[in-house]
C-alpha cells in the first residue's frame, strides 16, 4: 500500500485546485507513474493525493481555428502518439513519447506529468523545447501561460506552484507548420529506458523569404503536405531550424546560437552536419553521473545532432537530399 | 524410446498460462502479518544501538527485533550438501541480524506489522547509531594493507581463501626456457592482459519471498521461493539452533532462481520472526531493490593472464592470477572462484602446462554466490578473450587456433571428471558452417568507416554435477494409484527449467505408464518429499534422472511381480507397454543401435569406453537399462487399471505398490559447446547490433528437444545482457546505485535478436538416458563471442564487462577510430 | 481509510471496501484472490502485474484501486471459456514452449489479449515493441514471440 493519509478524486480542475489550496500536504496525481514511484521510495509520504485522473476535459488533443494545437495534459502517451492531429502536425512528438518506458507505462503516464516532473530526461522534453510550447497553469488566482523554454528551474524543479494544475499544452502553427523533424532517444536499452540523451532537430526549408511567409499563412498545411513541394535541395535553404535536447544540461535546452548559425544555409550544403555537431557543444552543459560521463554525453550530443538533422532533412527532401 | 526424446508439452504449462499455478506469495493465509528488514546505511562498521521506542508506537506494529535480540549463532547459507567433515563445511559467518555491519544494506533489524505502511513508518522512526569504518568495496581496497578485516574471528585479513591449480610440471618461466630450446626463441610469442568481469544480479522476476508460521505440531513451517528445500531446512535448523525435525520447508512453483535461490536468503529470519510473534503467520517479501542489493550476485572477477605460444599457433603455457570479489559474506565460499580457475586451466591444452591461482576476497559489498554456470562464464570470458587476443597477436584464425589447442577428446580432469563423450570440435565445425565463418572473416577484413561488421566465437566445457567435489545424492518415490496411474515424488525442484516435465518423461519411459498418467508432485514439502539437494549445477536430469530411473526399475519390477501373480506366468516373460501388461518378445538384435556407430564418420567425436564393473554398487544396471523397451511388446494380457484395482483390494493378496530409492551418484561428465556471433558496431554511438547469434550444444541426448531449445534461448539472452549491459554499480561509500530493473539493464524483447540453436545429440554413457548438462551452459560462451566479434569488427580488444556504449566509445576514441 | 467501490472483474460485479492506499495489484490479489497478477517490482518496470482496465493494459502496481471504480478489469483468470478451454493466446504459449518459470506469463498474456482486441496483425518487430514492457529472464523472448506470431502475426508463407 502507498503511504498516504487522504485521497481526493477531483471532479473538475477547480475542485482539484480547491483541495490543493486547502491542504498544504496535498500533491496532484495524474497518471501516477512518477508520483506513486516516489511515494514508494519514501518521498512525500503521509500526505494527500488529489487525483485528476478522472477529469475528462484534461484528456485529448484539439486544434483551434487559428491552427493552435491544444493537448490535454492528462492524455496518456499511447493516446497522444496515435492521435491523428499529432501524427499529421507534429509526428516527432508522437515518436518521442512512443519511446517512454514500455506500452503499459505509456498507457498510464501522461504528457502533462512528463513536463511537470521537471526531468531533463523526459522523453517529450527535447521536442517540446523545439516547439516553443506554451503551458497553461491554473491556480487559485487564475490562469497563466508559461513558455516551456521558461518552465524549468532546475533538475526536478519547475515554475509550477504546488497548487497549480497544468490545464493545457499549446503549440502554435508558426512552430509546427512546414517543419519536418526527428527525435532520437539514446538509451542503453531499446525499451524500458531512461534517456542517456534526447535530441530533437526540426527544420523548415524554403526557397525564398517570400515563399516562407506564404507557407506560414496556411495554418492547415501539414509538414507532410509541405514535403510534396520539396524538390531540389540546391534551390532550398534552411529557413528555420530548432534544436532541442534532454539530458544535455540540468534542464531541457534549446541551442539558439547554433540555430542562428544554420538558418539561411543551403539545404545542399554538406557542411551543415559538421557545423551542427561542433556548435551545439558550446551550448550544452552535460554532467557526469554514474549513468554516463560528460565526455560520453558530449560525443552523443554531437553525433545525434548530425543524425537528427539528416533525418529531418530527409523527411523534407526525400531521396533528393542525396541526389 | 517412447517418451524420452519427445517434445512433450510442459506438465505445468496449463497451470502457468491460466495463472492458476501457485507461487509462494499466492499461498499465504489471510491476515498474514508482514515483515520488513531494516538495512544498514553504512557499508562497514558496527551498530552501537537501536532505539525502537518511537517506532513501537506506530499503529499496526506488532514486533521489532534488532541485531541485539537474535541468537548468538553464526550459520552458513550456501546451497551445498552438508559435509560431515568440518574442514569441508561451508563457512558460518553471519547471524540472523548483524551487529557488525559488513555491507551497505546489511540486515540489522526487522519489523513485523499488520501492513507494509506500518512497517515503513516504524522504520523511519528507528534511531540507529553506528561506529563507522572505511568502506572496502573493491578487491584492491579490501587487500590493501591496513584494511579492516570483515571477519576477524575467521580470517586475519580479507582473503577468504587462496588456492593454486596447475597442469604440467614446469613454471611459466621454465616453460619459456624449454620452449626457447625446443622451438627457438624467435619462434615464440607472448601476450599478457587483464580481464575484468562485472558483478551482476540474477533478476528472477519473482523476488525472494517466503512466509512462515508455527504449525499445530510445533514445527516452524516456511513456504519459500527456493531451489533447495531440503538444504534450506538444514540451514534454518542451524540458524535457529532448532533440531531439523522441527523445521518444515514447502517449495511451490517459483518464478526463477538462476542460483540466487540456491542460497538460503531470508528464510531463517522469517522463521525467527514467526516464532517471535507467537507462531502467527508472517510474510517476508523482499523488495526488488533489496533483492538486488542484499541477496546474492555473480562474482566480479579480475584475471591477470599471460600466455606463451609459437608463431604457428601452438599454445605452450598460460598463467592466471584471479581475484574474485566475494562480497561481505562467504555464501558459497571459495567454490566458485576455484571453479573459474580450473575451467580456465582445462579449456585449452597448454603443451607445458598452466598455472591458475584463485583468491576470493571479502569486501564490504553485496555477497557473491551461485549464479547460472557457477563461475564458468567468468572463466571462459577470460580464457576466450585471451584466445582471441593470442590470435590477433599471432595472426591466427580463431577457429583454427581453437581446433588446434582446445581441450581434447578423452580429457580427464585432475579430480577424475572425464569427457566420456566428446564433440567440442564437431560443435565448432557446425557453428562455423552455420554462421559462414570463413566467408565472413574474409568479407570483414580491412573495413573502414564508422559502422563495421564482425564475427566472433567462443567455446565452453562444463561439468554436469558436483561429484567428486561434493556429494551427489537423490531420492525418488513412485506410488501406484487404483486406476493404474502413478505419482512421482522428488525433491529435485522445478524452477522453470522444465524439470517436472522431463522427470515425467523419464518415469514414463522406464515404467511403460504413459506420461498422461504420470502425476509428478511439483511442490516439495520436506515433511513428505524424499531427500534431494535441489536444483543447482546442471545436475537434475543427470543425478536425479538416475534416481528416477532406479526407482522406475524397482517400481516396474513390483508391478510385474504382481502381474506374474495374477497371470500365473513368470515375471521375466512380461513387460509394461502403454499401460498394458504384455508378453515380452525377444528384442530384434539388428534394431539395436550402437550409440558410437552413428558418429563413426566424425573423426573428432569420441566416446570414452568405460567398464561397467568400475561403477559403484548397482549403478551399472541403471545405466545399462534402456527403459521399459528391453523387448518387444507382444500379446496384451492385462490392463494396468485391472492390475492396480486388484493389488489394492484383493482379499487374497493386497499390496500397495510403491517404490522408493536413493541414488548416490558417483559419476560426472563434461558437456561442451560454443557460440558464434555476427554483429555490427556503430562506433560513434557505441552501439552493438547482433545480426545473428548461434549456440551449439552437446548436452548428450535431449530428454525434451523443445524445452532444451527454450533453455538455450534463455541462457543466450542472459549472455547478451552479461556482454553488453548488466552491471551492479556502487558509489565510493558502498551504496548501490542501480538496484532496480530500470537502471540495471537486463535485455528487453527489443534488445534480443532471434536466437538460433544447434544440438549434437551424442549419447553420454554416464547419463541415465545418455543425457548431460544443459541448464546452465547456454549462458557461458555468449559474452566472449560478442567480445571477439567486436574485436574482429574494430580491432579493439574490450577487456572489461559489460561492453557498454560508453566503454566502447572511450575505447574507439583511444584508438582514434572516432 | 476504507471506501466502497464497484468494479467489474472478469465480468463479475464486485462491491468492495478498499483502503484508499491500495494498488489494484493488492486489491486483486489480497481481496479477490486473483493471484495470476504477479508482483515483480512494484514500480512498473517488469510488467508481471499487467491487467486490462477497460481493455487497456496497465501495470496494476502503479494503478490506484480508487481509479478502478466503475471500470472493467480483466485478469488471466478471466480468459478460459466456461468449459475450461484455453484462449488462443494461452494455447499458443503452451504449444510454443513460451512458458518457463511462468511468473511473467500471465502479464504477457494480458498484453497479448489487449493486442487481440485491436483486431489487427503485427510483424515480429512490432510484437517486440508491444511486449517490451514485460521483462522475462527465462526465455530470451524467442518462444514468446513465436507464440504471439502464431495468433497475432501475419500468416506465414509456406516454406518451399
Amino acid at each position: 500500500m502507498y503511504d498516504i493519509e487522504h485521497y481526493v478524486e477531483a471532479v473538475s480542475v477547480e475542485d482539484a485546485i480547491e483541495h490543493l489550496k486547502a491542504d498544504p500536504d496535498a500533491t496532484v496525481i495524474s497518471g501516477g507513474t512518477d508520483v506513486l514511484v516516489r511515494l514508494r521510495s519514501g518521498k512525500g509520504v503521509g500526505g494527500t493525493l488529489v487525483s485528476i485522473h478522472e477529469i475528462p476535459e484534461l484528456h485529448g488533443v484539439d486544434r483551434l481555428l487559428n491552427g493552435t494545437l491544444v493537448i490535454g495534459p492528462a492524455t496518456c502517451f499511447t493516446d497522444l502518439a496515435k492521435d491523428p492531429l499529432i501524427r499529421s502536425c507534429v509526428p516527432y512528438l508522437g515518436e518521442a513519447v512512443e519511446t517512454v518506458g514500455g506500452p503499459q507505462i505509456r498507457n498510464m503516464g501522461t504528457i502533462g506529468g512528463n513536463l511537470c516532473n521537471g526531468a531533463t530526461s523526459a522523453d517529450s522534453a527535447a521536442v517540446m523545447q523545439t516547439l516553443n510550447t506554451r503551458l497553461v497553469l491554473q491556480g487559485p488566482d487564475g490562469s497563466r501561460e508559461v513558455p516551456v523554454t521558461e518552465f524549468y528551474l532546475g533538475p526536478g524543479k519547475t515554475v509550477r506552484k504546488r497548487e497549480e494544475i497544468l490545464t493545457a499544452i499549446l503549440i502554435e502553427p508558426q512552430d509546427y507548420v512546414g517543419f519536418t523533424g526527428c527525435y532520437i532517444k539514446y538509451g542503453k536499452r531499446r525499451a524500458m529506458e531512461i534517456a542517456t540523451l534526447g535530441c530533437c532537430v526540426r527544420v523548415k526549408l524554403g526557397a525564398a523569404p517570400a515563399d516562407e511567409a506564404a507557407e506560414n499563412g496556411g495554418g492547415q498545411e501539414t509538414a507532410a503536405q509541405d514535403m510534396q513541394s520539396g524538390g531540389n535541395p540546391e534551390s532550398r535553404v534552411i529557413s528555420d531550424i530548432r534544436i532541442g535536447y534532454g539530458v544535455a544540461a540540468p534542464t531541457p535546452i534549446r541551442c539558439y546560437k547554433t540555430e542562428n548559425l544554420l538558418r539561411g544555409r543551403s539545404a545542399a550544403d554538406p557542411s551543415v552536419y559538421e557545423l551542427i555537431g561542433e556548435h551545439v557543444l558550446e551550448e550544452v552543459q552535460p554532467r557526469s553521473s554514474w549513468r554516463a560521463s560528460k565526455e560520453f554525453r558530449l560525443q552523443l550530443i554531437s553525433e545525434l545532432a548530425r543524425r537528427a538533422l539528416r533525418e529531418a532533412m530527409l523527411s523534407s527532401l526525400g531521396n533528393n537530399l542525396f541526389a | 524410446m517412447e517418451s524420452v526424446g519427445k517434445s512433450m508439452k510442459r506438465v505445468d504449462a496449463r497451470g502457468k498460462v491460466t495463472g492458476e499455478a501457485r507461487y509462494a506469495n499466492d499461498l499465504k493465509p489471510k491476515n498474514c502479518l508482514t515483515a520488513k528488514v531494516v538495512h544498514a546505511t553504512i557499508a562497514n562498521g558496527r551498530v552501537l544501538s537501536i532505539d525502537t521506542s518511537e517506532a513501537e508506537k506506530v499503529p499496526g506494529v506488532v514486533k521489532i527485533v534488532t541485531c541485539f535480540d537474535v541468537p548468538d549463532i553464526e550459520f552458513p547459507t550456501a546451497g551445498h550438501p552438508w559435509s560431515v567433515e568440518p574442514a569441508h563445511q561451508d563457512i558460518a559467518d553471519r547471524k540472523l541480524l548483524n551487529e557488525r555491519v559488513r555491507l551497505y544494506g546489511d540486515d540489522i533489524a526487522a519489523i513485523v506489522g499488520t501492513d507494509n505502511v506500518a512497517c515503513e513508518r516504524a522504520e523511519r522512526l528507528l534511531k540507529i547509531s553506528y561506529e563507522e569504518y572505511d568502506p572496502i568495496v573493491t578487491v584492491d581496497q579490501a587487500l590493501a594493507p591496513g584494511a579492516t578485516p570483515l571477519h576477524p574471528n575467521l580470517r586475519k585479513d580479507n582473503v577468504l581463501l587462496h588456492t593454486s591449480f596447475r597442469s604440467g610440471e614446469l613454471t611459466y618461466e621454465e616453460a619459456k626456457e624449454k620452449a626457447a630450446e625446443e622451438y627457438g626463441a624467435d619462434q615464440l610469442l607472448e601476450h599478457s592482459a587483464v580481464y575484468q568481469t562485472a558483478r551482476i544480479a540474477h533478476c528472477h522476476i519473482e523476488s525472494a519471498t517466503s512466509w512462515a508460521y508455527v504449525d499445530t505440531n510445533g514445527k516452524v513451517t516456511v513456504t519459500s521461493s527456493t531451489q533447495i528445500p531440503h538444504i534450506m531446512r538444514r540451514v534454518i535448523s542451524q540458524a535457529l539452533g532448532w533440531p531439523v525435525g522441527k523445521i518444515r520447508v514447502i517449495k511451490p512453483y517459483i518464478g526463477g532462481g538462476f542460483g540466487n535461490k540456491q542460497d538460503v536468503l531470508y528464510e531463517p529470519l522469517n522463521a525467527f520472526l514467526t516464532i517471535a510473534c507467537g507462531g502467527r503467520p508472517v510474510e517476508l517479501e523482499i523488495s526488488r531493490e533489496e533483492c538486488m542489493a542484499s541477496t546474492r550476485t555473480r562474482h566480479a572477477v579480475r584475471g591477470e593472464v599471460k600466455a606463451l605460444f609459437t608463431r604457428d599457433g601452438k599454445l605452450l603455457a598460460r598463467t592466471m592470477d584471479e581475484y574474485s570479489n566475494g562480497g561481505a559474506y562467504a555464501s558459497h565460499g571459495h567454490a566458485i572462484t576455484a571453479s573459474i580457475a580450473t575451467i580456465f586451466k582445462d579449456l585449452y591444452h597448454d603443451e607445458y602446462g598452466c598455472r591458475s591461482d584463485a583468491t576470493t576476497v571479502y569486501t564490504s559489498s553485496a555477497t557473491a554466490g551461485a549464479m547460472r554456470a557457477y563461475g564458468v562464464p567468468q572463466a571462459v570470458f577470460i580464457a576466450d578473450c585471451l584466445a582471441d587476443d593470442i590470435c590477433q597477436a599471432g595472426g591466427f584464425d580463431p577457429l583454427k587456433f581453437r581446433m588446434d589447442n582446445c581441450v581434447g577428446a578423452g580429457f580427464s580432469a585432475s579430480n577424475g571428471i572425464t569427457y566420456y563423450s566428446y564433440s567440442m570440435k564437431e560443435c565448432m565445425r557446425r557453428g562455423a558452417e552455420a554462421i559462414g565463418w570463413e566467408e565472413k572473416r574474409k568479407a570483414y577484413a580491412g573495413q573502414t568507416g564508422s559502422v563495421r561488421h564482425g564475427v566472433g566465437m567462443s567455446i565452453f566445457m562444463y561439468k554436469v554435477g558436483v561429484h567428486p567435489i561434493s556429494l551427489e545424492t537423490s531420492s525418488a518415490r513412485m506410488i501406484l494409484n487404483q486406476d493404474g496411474s502413478m505419482q512421482v515424488e522428488l525433491s529435485a525442484t522445478e524452477i522453470g527449467q522444465g524439470a517436472d516435465t522431463v522427470f515425467t518423461q523419464m518415469a514414463s519411459e522406464i515404467t511403460g505408464i504413459t506420461p498422461d498418467r504420470v502425476y509428478i508432485i511439483s511442490t516439495q514439502d520436506t515433511d513428505l518429499a524424499p531427500f534431494d539437494t535441489g536444483a543447482y549445477a546442471s545436475r537434475q536430469t543427470f543425478v536425479t534422472g538416475k534416481a528416477v530411473k532406479k526407482c522406475g526399475i524397482e517400481f516396474r519390477k513390483k508391478i510385474l511381480d504382481y502381474a506374474s501373480y495374477m497371470l500365473d506366468r513368470p515375471a521375466e516373460e512380461l513387460m509394461i507397454w502403454q499401460n498394458q501388461i504384455c508378453e515380452k518378445l525377444p528384442e530384434d538384435e539388428s534394431a539395436k543401435i550402437d550409440p558410437a556407430a552413428a558418429w563413426a564418420d566424425f573423426p573428432d567425436v569420441d566416446f570414452k569406453p568405460f567398464e561397467l564393473k568400475d561403477l559403484p554398487n548397482g549403478e551399472d544396471s541403471i545405466l545399462r537399462d534402456t527403459g521399459n523397451i528391453e523387448g518387444k511388446p507382444g500379446k496384451v494380457l492385462l490392463d494396468m487399471k485391472d492390475l492396480a484395482q486388484t493389488a489394492f483390494y484383493s482379499l487374497s493378496r493386497s499390496e500397495h505398490i510403491t517404490a522408493e530409492v536413493t541414488s548416490h551418484c558417483k559419476e560426472n561428465s563434461f558437456a561442451s559447446g560454443c557460440s558464434f556471433v555476427d554483429l555490427t558496431v556503430d562506433m560513434p554511438l557505441g552501439k552493438v547490433k547482433i545480426n545473428r547469434i548461434i549456440n551449439v550444444h552437446d548436452s548428450g541426448r535431449l530428454i525434451n528437444p523443445q524445452l532444451a531449445q527454450a533453455q538455450v534461448h534463455g541462457g543466450m539472452a542472459m549472455g547478451i545482457g552479461y556482454a553488453l549491459s548488466e552491471e551492479l554499480l556502487y558509489d565510493a561509500k558502498g551504496r548501490p546505485l542501480n538496484d532496480n530493473l530500470l537502471d540495471f539493464k537486463i535485455p528487453t524483447s527489443m534488445d534480443i535478436p532471434d536466437l538460433e540453436t544447434i544440438f549434437l545429440e551424442l549419447d553420454d554413457p554416464m547419463g541415465p538416458f545418455g543425457n548431460k548438462a544443459l541448464g546452465e551452459p547456454p549462458v557461458i560462451s555468449v559474452a566472449p563471442a560478442i567480445r571477439n566479434a567486436i574485436l574482429n569488427a574494430t580491432g579493439v580488444a574490450m577487456n572489461e564487462l559489460p561492453m557498454t556504449p560508453q566503454r566502447l566509445v572511450e575505447a574507439f576514441r583511444e584508438k582514434g577510430l572516432i | 481509510m476504507l471506501q466502497i467501490i464497484n468494479m467489474y472483474v472478469n465480468g463479475r460485479r464486485e462491491e468492495l471496501a478498499v483502503d484508499i492506499r491500495e494498488s489494484l495489484l493488492e486489491t486483486l490479489r489480497e481481496k479477490l484472490n486473483l493471484t495470476s497478477v504477479k508482483k515483480g517490482c512494484g514500480v512498473g518496470e517488469c510488467g508481471a502485474c499487467t491487467v486490462l482496465v477497460d481493455g487497456v493494459a496497465v501495470d496494476a502496481c502503479l494503478y490506484l484501486t480508487m481509479w478502478a471504480d466503475g471500470k472493467h478489469i480483466l485478469t488471466t483468470e478471466g480468459l478460459k471459456t466456461p468449459t475450461g478451454e484455453l484462449n488462443p493466446i494461452q494455447q499458443a504459449f503452451v504449444d510454443e514452449a513460451a512458458v518457463q518459470c511462468g511468473f511473467c506469463t500471465p502479464g504477457l498474456i494480458m498484453t497479448a489479449v489487449e493486442l487481440m482486441g485491436k483486431g489487427r496483425r503485427y510483424t515480429r518487430e512490432e510484437l517486440r515493441k508491444e511486449i517490451a514492457g514485460h521483462l522475462c529472464r527465462c526465455t530470451g523472448y524467442e518462444n514468446i514471440l513465436n507464440a504471439l506470431e502464431k495468433v497475432l502475426g501475419y500468416p506465414k508463407e509456406k516454406e518451399g
